[in-house]
């Protein structure tokens, strides 16, 4: 899960990472009464879980409370990249002597974390990467040793960091580092951290993900999520269990696996391309198909206004094809006159046979059985191209 | 031969007695795997019956080896308790460690992993969030059915579960020497260039099927490992073309992040070492099968 900037800087400042005073504001008028608390010219930044803000315009200086308002009016419902604005934090604006890089990460290829730092801050960091590699220092961390002083020192000394600010960063990484694992992130990530006039280091942005499959562990996390922000489908989804991602197509799609599920989009999407019509959605219902669990997951999608048909694709491996097939009769049962749609069914493996004479023996009229995967792609695609 | 499992293989299962450990530890026993045993601290010195074959908890993965000479361990244990039981795993030095667990925060299977670097990679890791291994007809360590294809000369080796399934579906008739899900997670122990060069070395192995899917660059890395070091015919598969970018596909490690871990640069990196990469599972099947009519 990504987290909004402020409540990056929220956990920051819990784990005693130097960051500057702020505050969330929904609406102008609140946003011009926290400027007023301030007292002093502000920063209003947009609150979106995408890079890009300050070229699309989400972040303004103000120098009153009243221009506050209306940098904060203008800025609230901007979309940048597909991101609504919601919220804005409203923070005292700083004076900048430099601007540094810093994050850790996971490094998946040498599965390890790493930090990577760099005293060209403030910009595009991928950007440095491609076009100064040598101003970008990384530096694998071991999981077991961690980041202690002299492994941050390293950090810095390899990143070259300023004599004078040298102890302050090195306190912020190890401080960072302790964020990054007590918080299960698998990102941590500071642009700018910045330099002010007085010397003084500061975390000015944020950027973390969190593990949520640390989340037994965490509790305070649940906290962090957007409920408002989310797609209505996929939270619905989600509180059913459903492993379900919105997408913007025609097909829906209920598949066992995530592996076969993201393999029913690619064929879809393939057979779909002569009629325009594309995946609404990713389903995995994992191992078990009950018929709760198929009945749920149709229920979803056939939520999904834009699905004009939907394609169950199951192998049938530790779930045999008859409970399956058992399970998506029981739902047709249960949704009744809401399921609409035309679903085609393609099923495989463990007790296919029985599972498809179930499904003959129900002969529901909006179900098709489809001997393959890729003909009940084909026929998904035809009966949504043709359900208009 | 087969790869990392065969018939001489003697297996404990870590959570046996657990809901999923159950019922896999039947599975893994219908299907032939020589399984010897269990570990569970809180049920040491029981005895568990699985339709007539009595088994032994033991309280540690090392008194369980010592009494059984057991050199594979296959880890059905919750998340929380995931990592305490991988590094009990490596500690006793088995041979052979499976994961299937799924849900393992990626902080522990780093942790776990950086322990078994520090002691000199003692034990193979597969997984986590993986369906394990299967050597037809010699033994099971994991999830994967028995009954989809038995033995054979083509060696498969995918991060999907369910892709696996399917794959040994469509190549039934020729059957496999060994098929093995490495997991989908982002830190995972046994990669693809392991079990390339594993299949390279194993005399059995005429052919291999390499899948993939979205996220992370380790199919970019086993297309050069292929182009420098395998000489057996490879065909290749990744799901996940249509995938958005940040979205997160149901495994936790597949995300395209940027320009990142798409599956058209993973396609084109395998194309370039050499390797035929179908559009779909059925299509990546035919170009094995039109490999293996041709040996």
């Amino acid at each position: 899960m990504d987290l909004y900037e402020y409540q990056a800087k929220d956990l920051f400042a819990a784990h005693g990472v130097p960051v500057l005073p702020g505050d969330v504001a929904t609406n102008p008028e609140d946003a011009k009464a926290i400027a007023a608390k301030f007292g002093q010219a502000v920063v209003v930044k947009a609150q979106v879980k995408t890079g890009g803000r300050g070229k699309a315009g989400g972040v303004k200086l103000a120098s009153t409370a009243e221009e506050t308002e209306e940098k904060a009016k203008a800025i609230l419902g901007l979309d940048i990249k597909g991101h609504i604005v919601h919220r804005v934090l409203v923070t005292p604006a700083s004076d900048i002597a430099e601007e540094y890089y810093f994050s850790f990460l996971l490094d998946r290829a040498n599965r390890t974390f790493l930090a990577m730092a760099s005293v060209e801050g403030g910009m595009d960091i991928e950007e440095v990467a491609a076009t100064k590699p040598e101003a970008l220092a990384k530096i694998a961390i071991d999981a077991i040793q961690g980041v202690d002083a002299a492994k941050a020192e390293e950090i810095a000394d390899a990143a070259n960091f300023p004599a004078e600010v040298k102890d302050q960063v090195v306190d912020v990484i190890v401080k960072l580092w302790e964020t990054f694992v007590a918080e299960d992130a698998t990102l941590v990530e500071v642009n700018p951290l910045v330099r002010d006039p007085q010397d003084k280091i500061v975390a000015l942005d944020g950027k973390v993900t969190l593990d949520e499959n640390a989340d037994f562990r965490h509790p305070a996390h649940a906290e962090l999520v957007d409920k408002a922000a989310e797609n209505p489908l996929e939270a619905k989804a989600k509180e059913k269990g459903l492993n379900y991602v919105k997408l913007d197509g025609e097909v829906g799609i209920i598949g066992n696996g995530a592996g076969l599920v993201m393999s029913t989009l690619d064929v879809v999407a393939y057979a779909g391309e002569q009629y325009g019509v594309k995946p609404a959605n990713f389903l995995d219902i994992g191992g078990g198909a009950s018929a709760e669990v198929m009945a749920n997951g149709l229920d979803v999608i056939l939520g999904d206004e834009a699905v004009r048909s939907v394609f169950v694709n199951v192998f049938g491996g530790i779930t045999a094809c008859d409970a399956v097939a058992n399970g998506i009769v029981k739902a047709l049962e249960i949704l009744g006159d809401s399921a609409t749609k035309p679903l085609v069914v393609r099923l495989d493996g463990n007790n296919v046979e029985e599972g498809r004479a179930i499904l003959a023996e129900a002969n529901h009229p909006l179900v098709t059985v489809v001997d393959t995967m890729d003909n009940a792609a084909a026929k998904a695609a035809e009966l949504a191209a043709a359900g208009v | 031969m087969a790869i990392f499992l065969n018939e001489n293989s003697k297996v404990i299962v870590q959570g046996m007695t657990g809901a999923e450990g159950t019922k896999h530890t039947k599975r893994m026993l219908a299907s032939g795997t020589n399984i010897v045993g269990g570990v569970n601290p809180r049920k040491a010195g029981e005895k568990v019956d699985f339709d007539g074959t009595v088994l032994p908890v033991f309280g540690t993965v090392k008194e369980a080896m010592e009494a059984t000479g057991a050199n594979v361990t296959v880890i059905f244990v919750p998340p929380a308790f995931s990592k305490a039981a991988v590094i009990e795993a490596i500690d006793a030095e088995i041979e052979l460690a499976v994961v299937i667990t799924e849900g393992i925060p990626v902080h522990d299977t780093a942790y776990f992993w950086a322990h078994a670097v520090a002691t000199g990679h003692k034990t193979r890791i597969i997984g986590p969030n993986c369906p394990g291994i299967i050597s037809p007809g010699k033994s099971n360590a994991g999830i994967i059915p028995a009954n989809i294809a038995g033995s054979g000369k083509i060696g498969l080796v995918s991060k999907s579960g369910t892709l696996t399934y399917q794959m040994m579906h469509e190549l039934r008739d020729f059957g496999f020497s060994t098929a093995i899900g490495i997991g989908g997670d982002p830190i995972i122990g046994t990669t693809h260039i392991d079990a390339l060069e594993a299949f390279e070395a194993d005399e059995e192995t005429v052919a291999i099927v390499m899948i993939g899917e979205i996220g992370g660059d380790a199919e970019e890395r086993a297309a050069a490992y292929i182009k420098e070091n395998v000489t057996k015919p490879v065909v290749g598969y990744v799901a996940g073309f249509t995938a958005p970018e940040g979205k997160t596909m149901g495994h936790a490690g597949a995300i395209v992040s940027g320009s990142a871990g798409t599956a058209q640069a993973k396609k084109e990196a395998l194309e370039a070492a050499g390797v035929k990469v179908g559009k779909t599972p059925s299509e990546t099947a035919d170009l094995m099968r039109e490999i293996m009519q041709g040996l």
